[in-house]
């Protein structure tokens, strides 16, 4: 997978909902949905954290969750690529189909699931070893057995985020001795390095400083097209620059819910629920 | 009757508790240091006077008054890398077992912790005794430098499974977490992130461990034996420094001059560890900053 010059219509998107011209990868958005959810429901312990979600992601396209803190969006989004599994006491109900296969089905790889929906957290996590090493191992770990070819990928990763020019002469050095932002865009190439079609982004920018949030609020809109993406946002301004679709989750009987869903514009412009209109125009939440 | 409401005064006045409470803890820092600062004195002015080249190399004669602890340091060398060759895999794997795999509030869990914390209590001489029983009798090692490496490796086993434990819990879920997030098998993230992550920390632990085995006397006694010769083999008996060091003291008349200059070898060996592990653990905390 090579890539494209990058997006130059990025900083434009502030109107809402635009198909980003992509130049390499197939069209934006076909409206063909890729991730299906019927009656999701999590809970933690016993205590319901969300309740009774019927969702469609699409291809292609950026969906933003948005929604007040405690309302089940990261819940949400951990679900989708069973990260949830990895929480004592929680038990998801309903059914989540990636690519039409139910990712609870008896035979499903976890592992090989995981690698096709990459995620991305709040706090930048590289691990503590090198810049490359944080690239190698997981490729190493999927079976990428040719050098040439790991290499190849995780210079394609790094050029995608951006990072190739900033880092390509100290490859040996700790990730941890980049700044937040190459570290959060080094996570984001730790992710497309396995080549996912979907990646799942919990606020990938509220932990770094502004400059930084942009670059990668830029790199993400430059994604558009190529992959699915999901991303957890309290920014409702960067939803709408960066965004295809939204989904509106609100706290309702003590648990998460769905409120709305639909092109970033008309749920930001023309909502068609009272609660969202009122989070979105800032009156509530 | 006389009035002692002002003395009284004066005593119970905040400033001269104040005064006085501060006097009292740097007595007890003055004490403590002294005595610390006087028993190392006394071990390096009269061990240094015996303590030469040859000391190290050559074999004890007339039962250790003259002659060398060539012969002991190589016991003790020998019943050392027994004990963390044994213990260090087996404490490796529990506490890997135990921070990693257990679930934190699993009755199992606590049961090990309560066990854990009992062994790291007994006294060593009952580590002895049983070694004896276990080791020299029942598996019929006799007295060996086998049997007193393997019950030394038992003692310092809970040691080491709680400092590499601690140190696997120090390491923040969110590197589990990436690593879960990329399809990486359970075993490939402790293995290549959580362990190495967590290295400083095990290292420190193994280091206190092999300072608390050789400084060991009590459990040598009965398991790995007296015999101050050049060891032929691993179930050959062996004489440890430090049993060295009560021998000379307590059974030999006119073996002062040998057992300090013993005891200043055991002395410095002990710093060079202890520094090694302090240094550790001060990189950890460095990094975890860093970080």
């Amino acid at each position: 997978m090579t890539l494209g010059p990058k997006d130059e219509a990025a900083g434009e998107g502030a109107a809402g909902y635009t198909v980003g011209p992509m130049l390499a990868g197939p069209e934006c958005c076909t409206p063909e949905p890729v991730i299906g959810v019927r009656g999701l429901a999590v809970s933690y312990a016993g205590v319901p954290a969300l309740k009774h979600v019927d969702l469609d992601i699409y291809k292609g396209c950026v969906t933003a969750l948005i929604g007040p803190s405690g309302c089940g969006k990261s819940t949400f989004l951990s679900s989708l690529n069973r990260l949830t599994d990895l929480v004592a006491g929680c038990r998801v109900a309903g059914r989540i189909e990636v690519d039409g296969v139910d990712i609870h089905g008896p035979d499903v790889d976890v592992q090989a699931l995981r690698r096709k929906v990459g995620m991305i957290f709040q706090k930048p996590n590289p691990f503590p070893l090198s810049i490359h090493r944080n690239l190698d191992m997981p490729l190493r770990e999927h079976g990428v057995r040719s050098r040439d070819e790991r290499e190849s990928r995780i210079r394609a990763a790094l050029s995608d985020v951006g990072l190739w020019e900033e880092v390509a002469d100290r490859l040996d050095e700790p990730a941890l001795s980049l700044s937040g932002g190459q570290q959060q865009r080094l996570c984001i190439a730790r992710a497309l390095v396995l080549q996912p079609s979907i990646l799942l982004m919990d606020e990938p920018c509220s932990a770094l400083d502004p400059l930084s949030a942009e670059t990668v609020e830029k790199m993400i809109v430059g994604l558009r097209g190529r992959y699915t993406v999901v991303v957890v946002t309290h920014n409702l301004a960067q939803a709408r620059r960066i965004a295809n679709f939204a989904a509106f989750f609100w706290v309702r009987d003590r648990a998460g819910a769905l409120i709305e869903f639909d092109t970033c514009q008309r749920l930001f412009e023309a909502p068609a629920h009272d609660l969202t209109a009122a989070y979105v125009t800032g009156r509530s939440g | 009757m006389p009035d002692f409401s002002s003395v009284r005064r004066r005593i119970f006045a905040p400033q001269a508790r104040d005064g006085a409470l501060r006097m009292a803890i740097w007595a007890a820092a003055g004490i403590l240091f002294a005595c610390a600062a006087w028993l190392m004195l006394d071990v390096a002015v009269r061990g240094a006077a015996g303590l030469d080249w040859r000391f190290l190399v050559d074999e004890p004669a007339r039962a250790g008054r003259a002659g060398g602890i060539g012969p002991i340091l190589v016991s003790t060398g020998l019943i050392l890398a027994v004990a963390i060759a044994v213990a260090a895999p087996l404490g490796l794997a529990a506490a890997i077992f135990l921070a990693e795999f257990l679930p934190s509030g699993s009755r199992f869990a606590a049961w090990t912790s309560i066990s854990l914390d009992v062994l790291a209590g007994i006294p060593s001489i009952v580590f002895g005794l049983f070694g004896n029983a276990f080791f020299s009798v029942w598996l019929g090692m006799g007295f060996s430098i086998l049997s007193g490496g393997l019950t030394l490796a038992c003692m310092i086993l809970p040691l080491l499974i709680r400092t590499a434990e601690h140190g696997l819990r120090m390491v923040p879920d969110e590197w589990r977490h990436g690593a879960a997030a990329l399809g990486m098998s359970r075993f490939s993230s402790v293995w290549r992130i959580v362990l190495p992550a967590a290295g400083p920390a095990v290292t420190a632990g193994l280091l206190l461990g092999l300072g608390r085995a050789t400084a060991e006397t009590a459990a040598l006694v009965f398991t790995s034996g007296y015999v101050d010769r050049m060891p032929s083999s691993l179930l050959d008996s062996g004489r440890a420094l430090s049993l060295h060091i009560y021998d000379l003291a307590m059974n030999v008349a006119g073996g002062d001059r040998n057992a300090y200059a013993s005891a200043l070898v055991l002395l410095l060996f002990l710093i060079v560890v202890n520094g090694l592990a302090m240094s550790f653990s001060d990189y950890l905390l460095r990094k975890r900053i860093a970080a």
